[in-house]
């Protein structure tokens, strides 16, 4: 047992460290740490920063891109990045599609599609979810039908992040009517300025634009466009939700917030701090602390996972990765107290008196409570963990 | 960085595994111990010693092997595995580890080794009526100096105080501090009256009425020694309680296997899986935060620089606090009124659980001291 790093893995904590916090726009990060929405250009900007220095898919394989990293420096290469407050490369791009299409994909898909993907010259969308299937996502119903060169495909997809953005969406498509329920699913990359395909807005008990609904009526798809063989889609989703579900625990994030909250806390109450309000402190004491354990068991995970096999561990990380997410937004807006109803202060030219960080800590708050639904529900995470670590 | 145990460890802990299966894998056995005079095997305890287990922390001269706190740990959560009563804590790693720590070398001859091989046993005598979890002495005062110094008043509870050679007792001393003190048990003015402890173990009310004392070593205030000793010694509990927690958690998820209920196994019942898969994650994050308090302590042990030591044990022990009572009651609850029975095991835990929580300091004294240092960092780094 040892618990230091290496002489290399602190030195590459530095040098990621360094990057960080010098090559990304202050202004970026100041957005990220005052938990304030990002824009669509911001996000680029960033992660085409990080792909210039190869930073910005470091899993994928060496030739599109990839650094052939431990998972302890790709965990390290993480945390340094939400300590700086430095947006993640695009989940859709960076951990979901890109790694289907280089393990999967034809050469010529590979070639057209990841240096743009790495890049975020495109900016993909995932077409997954429909209205009756979440959780059960082998449920989906939206179809392709082959014609001539093309699939046909109709169809709704839900819960499309940030589709607003979108250049391309992937997408799960049932292709074979007649097999069993995950044995007829392709996966199937759609350009979305297509003819037929309509974007339309959800909108959030946050009052964001975060989810989209993606209609398809009769869009033309070619058909080399399809990832990998007909059919076999539900196998390469299961390989990018497993990517999905590493990197899910939000340690380095609610961390930094947490430590924010100290900050905003000192001066949220003219009676003093409220760090020395004895229950106040003993939240904070109880959140830091479990936070901590969320850490050191991904520490652990990462530390020991050089065989390829999951650390049984890894499934406690979503479940209470996501639940302490939700318990610091929830203290900051405690914290924020009767602030917290000014939400609206950062509109409309208005010189609000108040703090800026309460005027997001309602909105954050709200917005939070998906991180326990996305992803594979924490419900499903105890039913992962009941069955396939317990036995139960 | 590397949470795992290597081979020699993993050797050592088959061993004590094996051990402690024989002499408790059967409830019975464990029962039958606790209705002793001792309240613990005095078989197993010599079986211990010959494992070299008793003399864990002790360098070689002092009859010990010099092992670290991930080897002590170890044991530790093996005995709490099979709920084992032997004083493991309170006779080696509390008051071995203050005449280790602070004893010459005359004292040092005397009572380690006669510890380690299983032929004396100490008792840790520093808790007072009114006392928490603090490293002061101040119902038991010390007066005179030198070789004549007496200790008056009240130690209890001590754990496993009646059949000690010797007691380590705390006192507070007359320029203030708190002295450490070897009492011999039949020295005159020692009354001590034994009982039974809601887990099984024994306690004593142990009264020094002018009762001739040795300081160890040169004497003086060893407050930070105490304090030093319990910080090991919450760590250590924090295994035990690990070891119990996952014998919990085991005997929850066979009970709800095997056991039928409207003729289909507990395990058809999503809200106890959900349960189940809950005490998991609570037990793994356990894992995590007390390996790494362990080797915080080690780390600090070869450095010399003790600094974090009592900040890593209050967050270890904080977190087994919370996880001890979800576990430990959730144990009971799925497994319904045969967890409720003396005879059944795992009810127990819980009862063994809340000893150890108390016995050092509970997690109101751990949240309250962790509140004392909240604003001098903002994210708190676990990595040196």
């Amino acid at each position: 047992m040892r618990l230091e790093l290496s002489e290399d893995e602190v030195a590459f904590r530095q040098e990621m460290r360094e990057f960080f916090t010098t090559k990304v726009p202050e202004s970026i990060r100041d957005t990220v740490k005052g938990r304030h929405e990002l824009t669509k250009e911001q996000i680029v900007e960033s992660q085409q920063i990080l792909n210039d220095a190869g930073l910005a898919v470091p899993s994928w394989p060496e030739e599109w891109g990839g650094r052939d990293w431990s998972n302890l420096q790709k965990h390290i290469w993480y945390q340094e990045m939400d300590r700086a407050g430095v947006p993640h490369p695009l989940a859709f791009n960076a951990s979901m599609v890109g790694p289907v299409i280089a393990a999967f994909g034809s050469q010529e898909i590979k070639e057209r599609f990841l240096p743009k993907t790495a890049s975020l010259d495109i900016w993909w969308s995932q077409g997954f979810s429909e209205p009756d299937a979440g959780s059960d996502l082998a449920s989906l119903r939206t179809t392709a039908v082959r014609d001539g060169d093309d699939f046909i495909v109709n169809g709704q997809k839900t819960w499309t992040t940030l589709g607003q953005y979108g250049d391309w969406i992937f997408c799960l498509v049932r292709t074979d009517p007649e097999a069993k329920k995950q044995a007829g699913i392709s996966f199937l990359l759609i350009d979305m300025k297509s003819e037929g395909l309509e974007v339309r807005p959800i909108e959030l008990i946050d009052g964001g634009h975060e989810v989209n609904e993606v209609w398809f009526s009769d869009v033309r798809v070619p058909a080399e466009n399809l990832v990998g063989e007909l059919n076999k889609g539900w196998d390469y989703a299961k390989f990018l939700l497993g990517n999905e579900r590493a990197g899910v625990a939000p340690v380095g994030q609610v961390k930094r917030t947490l430590a924010s909250a100290k900050e905003w806390a000192k001066t949220a109450d003219r009676g003093g701090s409220l760090l020395e309000d004895p229950l106040t402190a003993a939240q904070v004491v109880e959140l830091e602390n479990e936070l901590l354990a969320l850490e050191l068991t991904a520490l652990r995970v990462v530390a020991n996972s050089a065989d390829g096999k999951p650390h049984p561990a890894s499934s406690v990380l979503k479940l209470k990765g996501t639940e302490l997410q939700q318990a610091v937004s929830e203290l900051v807006v405690d914290l924020a107290g009767p602030a917290s109803l000014a939400s609206g202060s950062n509109e409309n030219g208005t010189e609000s008196a108040l703090a800026d960080w309460t005027a997001q800590a309602s909105q954050v708050y709200l917005n939070h409570r998906k991180a326990s639904i996305y992803g594979g529900s924490n419900e499903i995470q105890r039913q992962i963990i009941a069955k396939t670590i317990l036995g139960l | 960085m590397d949470f795992e145990y290597d081979d020699e460890q993993r050797a050592l802990r088959e061993a004590v595994r094996d051990l402690l299966n024989d002499a408790y894998g059967d409830w019975e056995k464990r029962r039958d111990a606790s209705r002793t005079d001792e309240g613990y095997s005095t078989k197993t305890w010599q079986q211990l010693a010959e494992m070299g287990v008793l003399g864990l922390p002790f360098t070689e001269e002092d009859g010990g092997v010099g092992a670290g706190t991930v080897e002590i740990g170890l044991v530790a959560e093996e005995m709490g595995r099979v709920l084992a009563p032997e004083p493991f804590i309170p006779a080696v790693v509390l008051a071995g580890g203050a005449v280790a720590a602070a004893g010459s070398d005359e004292q040092r001859q005397a009572h380690l080794p006669s510890l380690a091989d299983g032929s004396a046993l100490l008792a840790w005598a520093h808790l007072e009526p009114g006392g928490r979890a603090d490293a002061h002495a101040v119902d038991v005062k010390a007066s005179g100096s030198g070789d004549s110094v007496t200790l008056s008043g009240t130690k209890e509870p001590v754990l496993f105080a009646g059949g000690a050679a010797a007691y380590v007792v705390t006192a507070a001393l007359e320029d203030g501090g708190t002295g450490l003190f070897l009492v011999d048990a039949s020295a005159d003015g020692v009354s001590a009256s034994a009982y039974a402890t809601h887990e099984g173990g024994r306690a004593s009310k142990v009264v020094f009425d002018g009762v001739a004392a040795q300081p160890l070593g040169q004497g003086g205030d060893a407050t930070e020694v105490v304090a030093r000793l319990l910080d090991i010694a919450r760590v250590v509990a924090a295994h035990e309680a690990m070891g119990a927690m996952a014998m919990a958690l085991e005997s929850t998820t066979d009970y709800l296997k095997s056991r039928k209920q409207f003729g289909v196994t507990l395990n058809n019942f999503q809200a106890l899986v959900f349960r189940a898969a809950d005490m998991y994650v609570q037990l793994e994050l356990t894992r995590s935060l007390v390996l790494w308090a362990t080797m915080v302590l080690d780390a600090a042990r070869e450095s010399g620089d003790s600094s974090d030591v009592a900040d890593a044990a209050a967050r270890a022990s904080l977190q087994v606090a919370t996880a001890g009572r979800h576990i430990g009651q959730e144990a009971i609850q799925l497994h319904g009124g045969i967890a409720m029975t003396a005879e059944y095991r795992v009810g127990h835990v819980l009862s063994r659980l809340t000893a150890l929580e108390h016995v050092f300091g509970d997690k109101r004294v751990h949240v309250a001291a962790l509140s004392k240092g909240l604003e001098e960092y903002g994210e708190y780094d676990p990595l040196p």
